[in-house]
């Protein structure tokens, strides 16, 4: 099974390679942009087949190294 | 005193650190390859390296964070042994859950790498007892990420505790007028709980020669070389 985790900064944690793109986008002329914020994706390919077990395996995989929860959140996509 | 010091795929300044150590202790220090599982008996102090390690791959001293050697230094932590991490060992240590918090990017996104001067916030640890109690010294730092950042319980817990090793500050040891990374109220390095373990971003290793700029990092493995003969771990 395929899986997508998404890892991102927690509001109100700094972000200076978003705010840096943010500038580069107002910079080409891109209009209507707010704001930016970068994270992190993982393309995860999981052994099982059961949905409740590759969310629960995921998880753990985020809270242990994928994330670090001080400052970033973590979302599981199962495709 | 018995030093060890930790080598990473990407540390490069374990060879700095053991100059240091084996000048001031006279003793060379072990190099501990990160895949090890114990660390030599007798070990007092821990030293976690400046560098890369693993490319910064994830989040700097994620991958690290996490070898199998960390395991021992964890025990050896709880045990109330030494640990020291400098740089890329400061943001291993956070990594490894042995300091509260994370080292973020620096806040202008620069890769600072020059002198800075630090004020000592307190010289009772076994980490700064060769100092005095608000000495400014100046030191090396070469980061790109050492903005350090936690959670509001967490600054109030480090401030209140008195955890707070060194800050940024000027020459004349003004807090607030020099800070490279944006780091909350100017922490340049934090303690545990129990003092024993200490994580800082300067460089206090490069500076013991005067032939390269000074002395002032003597100080660091002076005071922990006093604190173990006087009371071996």
């Amino acid at each position: 099974m395929k899986a997508r985790v998404t890892v991102t900064l927690k509001t109100g944690i700094l972000d200076p390679q978003g705010k840096a793109i943010e500038g580069a986008l107002r910079s080409l002329g891109i209009e209507g942009i707010a704001s930016v914020r970068q994270g992190k994706v993982f393309e995860v390919e999981v052994e099982t087949t059961d949905r409740t077990r590759a969310q629960g395996l995921l998880e753990q995989a985020c809270d242990k190294l994928l994330a670090n929860t001080v400052v970033e959140n973590y979302r599981v996509e199962l495709i | 005193m018995k030093a060890a010091v930790i080598l990473f795929p990407g540390s490069n300044r374990e060879g700095d650190a053991a100059r240091a150590i084996r000048q001031v202790s006279g003793r060379a220090p072990a190099i501990v390859w990160h895949a090890e599982h114990g660390l030599p008996s007798g070990t007092d102090l821990v030293v976690l390296p400046g560098g890369f390690s693993y490319g910064d791959y994830l989040r700097c001293g994620a991958i690290a964070g996490r070898a199998a050697i960390m395991d021992a230094v964890r025990a050896h932590a709880a045990r109330g042994g030494y640990v020291l991490g400098i740089c890329n060992g400061f943001q291993i240590l956070c990594e490894a859950g042995l300091l509260p918090g994370v080292l973020m990017r620096n806040s202008k996104m620069h890769f600072v790498c020059r002198m800075q001067h630090l004020r000592v916030e307190r010289n009772d640890t076994a980490f700064t007892n060769a100092y005095a109690r608000y000495q400014v010294i100046k030191v090396a730092i070469a980061h790109g990420e050492g903005n350090y950042t936690a959670d509001d319980e967490t600054y109030a817990r480090l401030e209140g505790e008195g955890r707070v090793a060194f800050r940024y500050c000027d020459a004349q040891g003004h807090i607030g007028a020099s800070n490279p990374n944006g780091s909350a109220s100017d922490i340049a390095g934090i303690y545990s709980e129990k003092l024993n373990v200490l994580g800082l971003m300067p460089h206090p290793e490069n500076l013991i020669d005067p032939l390269v700029g000074g002395t002032d990092g003597r100080g660091m493995f002076e005071s922990l070389v006093a604190h173990l003969e006087l009371a071996p771990a």
